[in-house]
């Protein structure tokens, strides 16, 4: 069986899907050699100059083009580079891409997928290392992709092309070295469905994407001292499989939710919120997050090691919550 | 001789029809307004009288597939497209049969269906989703074009730029219409630009000719529109044009635009469009009882739309839960 990284992941969905259907085109900054994290490698030798565009470095016409050219009937994958440059074309994210087909009543379909590198962990500083599912999630009509492994990013990722709605696809960069055997199968994982990535009794950790890994760490070392944990993955945030998560929640009656964003409103809090309105009875303990800290990420490794989660972090709330003690203080930042 | 070209070769008839669409145009805006002030419109409406001549001139020289996307000021964009304008009516009121659903109004109109894939209502962000539809065609080898209309407003956003530039970087079959009425919302354009022509004084950056053309003047607009589709459909690239205009009414309804002195507006109206084309027909032959007939019968049709608005029934609430997904659900979870 071949081994395939999280990084070629996403370069053989593309490839699967540009094959597959020509209206899938790309756009975005450096993509036709490869891109700056080596994700749409081979592309533009396959497919040509009319399926694999390079744009000049405008997060505002990368995505409006996308979004013109979806409603023209192609199926765009846009990348922005990095997920924190989403803050200089949220307008067109935000206002237009979620809400044209709402706005007009249904007129407007938009089959666009934007995908791009996120997250922290790698010493790029404030600007280049946001974990920012937490945006898209305030903002109706996107939908929510952030893959934790090599299968599931390329099955979501096609899964996202082939969706007749607006994707965002959060690559995390901590994650594009990892790989696993695949299968000379399609690649296709249906969005909105968790993955329970490891079955446990006492404790449900809640994940997503780089936390996930963390939470099976942690539940390793948890093992060794007797407490039996479960590691749902959540994949999608939108659409989200609240359906797998109260199941769980209700059979372990305890919940830590594992998050990288900062924690003053980061998705955890969502899902905490779901928690706690449906499934209050079942709880045995008190919710605890594990979120990152309400600073910008800084670069030294010390410094941002402790500004997110870790396995460390995870086994002591974990033990927290076996206690029923509630979460306690880790340092004041995050509190 | 191509289409364009061909649509140019004036002659009375095809001005009398320009004029009958301007007409309407007013007397639907005129319409809006009243109905506005009588509180039965939903939300603000921002209004185009004066602006007319260059949604109807460009819009002569479209083929029935071409794009066109527009602002928030929109409404004679959608109907010079050939948008129901029973529906768009009901859609100003909040009433069934609205042609979005309810779900845009007035900033959103859009009818797909005539091509005309939008109004969006922040400035320049529609720059950019135009250059996407032009981009499209050059995928498609379609001879398909895009019109895009924006105010001179537009031309401070970053927006603007980056689509000015991708449409000229990849030779678009984009033709951007800059509607320059005189005023960014309140303020004069001359306050905020360091040229004289807001769009036209920029079209040398990105390696486009300058070109600016008396807005009020439909033959104009025909012309220098059609010059510019033409280009684009031929793969000759993209192109901007500045249509010199004036906005009779304030930026919204809810503007009396006295910002502008009484007899800057009344100097303004000498040049209304309407009263343009209205003299180059009576100096052609046309007799003014025509005219006026044209005029009395578009005010009844005018009036039998907003009677057959208003007659409309409201929304049912639980239809704002549809048109969310591709899906038909409005679920982002089970």
């Amino acid at each position: 069986m071949a081994k395939l990284t999280y990084r070629d992941a996403v370069s053989a969905a593309l490839a699967q899907e540009m094959a597959r259907d020509e209206r899938v085109v790309l756009i975005g900054e450096d993509i036709r050699s490869g891109g700056v994290f080596k994700t749409t490698r081979t592309l533009f030798d396959t497919f040509g100059p009319d399926r694999v565009w390079d744009t000049p470095i405008s997060e505002e016409a990368i995505i409006g083009a996308a979004m013109g050219a979806a409603m023209a009937g192609l199926r765009p994958v846009a990348e922005i580079m990095f997920a924190d440059f989403y803050a200089t074309c949220w307008d067109l994210v935000a206002n237009e891409v979620a809400k044209a087909r709402y706005m007009t009543g249904g007129q407007i379909s938009l089959p666009l997928v934007i995908r791009g590198a996120n997250g922290g962990g790698l010493g790029f500083g404030a600007q280049h290392s946001q974990s920012l599912e937490n945006w898209a999630m305030c903002v109706p009509g996107l939908k929510i992709v952030a893959p934790s492994c090599a299968a599931d990013m390329a099955g979501l990722l096609a899964a996202a092309i082939r969706d007749d709605d607006p994707v965002l696809v959060f690559e995390h960069k901590a994650l594009l070295g990892t790989s696993e055997e695949l299968g000379e199968v399609e690649h296709l994982v249906p969005m909105g469905s968790a993955r329970t990535v490891r079955v446990g009794r006492d404790v449900t950790l809640v994940a997503l994407a780089v936390t996930v890994g963390m939470c099976v760490q942690a539940a390793d070392e948890l093992a060794a001292a007797g407490i039996d944990v479960e590691v749902l993955d959540l994949r999608t945030l939108v659409p989200l499989d609240a359906r797998a998560l109260l199941e769980s929640v209700r059979r372990t009656g305890r919940a830590v939710i594992v998050e990288e964003n900062p924690g003053q409103l980061g998705w955890g809090a969502g899902i905490a919120a779901i928690i706690a309105e449906e499934a209050f009875d079942d709880l045995v303990a008190p919710l605890v997050r594990v979120s990152g800290g309400n600073i910008p990420l800084p670069v030294a490794r010390e410094l941002e090691q402790e500004a997110r989660p870790s396995p460390q972090r995870v086994v002591a709330a974990v033990q927290d919550v076996m206690a029923a003690r509630g979460r306690r203080p880790v340092a004041p930042s995050l509190s | 001789m191509s289409q364009s070209q061909d649509t140019l070769a004036t002659d009375i008839a095809t001005d009398l029809q320009l004029f009958e669409q301007m007409q309407f145009l007013r007397l639907f805006a005129d319409k809006v307004d009243t109905l506005y002030r009588q509180g039965v419109t939903r939300g603000p409406a921002h209004l185009g009288q004066g602006q007319e001549a260059i949604a109807v001139g460009a819009a002569s020289v479209l083929r029935r597939d071409d794009w066109s996307i527009a602002t928030y000021r929109g409404h004679a964009h959608a109907l010079s497209r050939g948008a129901p304008a029973a529906a768009v009516l009901k859609e100003l009121l909040g009433r069934v049969g609205g042609i979005c659903a309810g779900k845009g109004g007035s900033m959103h109109i859009t009818s797909v269906e005539h091509g005309y894939v939008g109004s969006y209502a922040i400035v320049g962000a529609h720059l950019p989703v135009a250059c996407g539809l032009a981009w499209a065609s050059r995928i498609q080898r379609s001879e398909r074009v895009t019109l895009c209309f924006f105010g001179d407003g537009a031309v401070n956003i970053g927006a603007f730029h980056e689509a000015l530039n991708l449409a000229a970087v990849w030779a678009l079959p984009v033709v951007f219409i800059c509607e320059n009425n005189g005023y960014m919302e309140y303020t004069p354009i001359a306050d905020v630009i360091p040229v004289r022509r807001p769009a036209a004084d920029r079209a040398p950056a990105y390696g486009l000719e300058p070109i600016a053309i008396d807005g009020n003047d439909v033959t104009a607009v025909r012309a220098a529109v059609g010059t510019a589709v033409d280009r684009a459909r031929a793969g000759a690239g993209p192109s901007l044009v500045e249509a010199v205009t004036y906005r009779f009414g304030g930026h919204s309804c809810a503007d009396p635009g006295d910002y502008r002195s009484p007899s800057e507006v009344t100097a303004a109206k000498a040049r209304d469009p309407l009263l343009l084309t209205r003299t180059a027909l009576v100096s052609a032959g046309v007799s003014d009882s025509e005219l006026d007939a044209v005029r009395a019968r578009l005010e009844a049709d005018v009036q039998a739309l907003a009677t057959e608005a208003l007659a409309a029934p409201v929304h049912d609430p639980v239809t704002a839960w549809s048109d969310m997904w591709s899906d038909g659900s409005a679920s982002w979870r089970n």
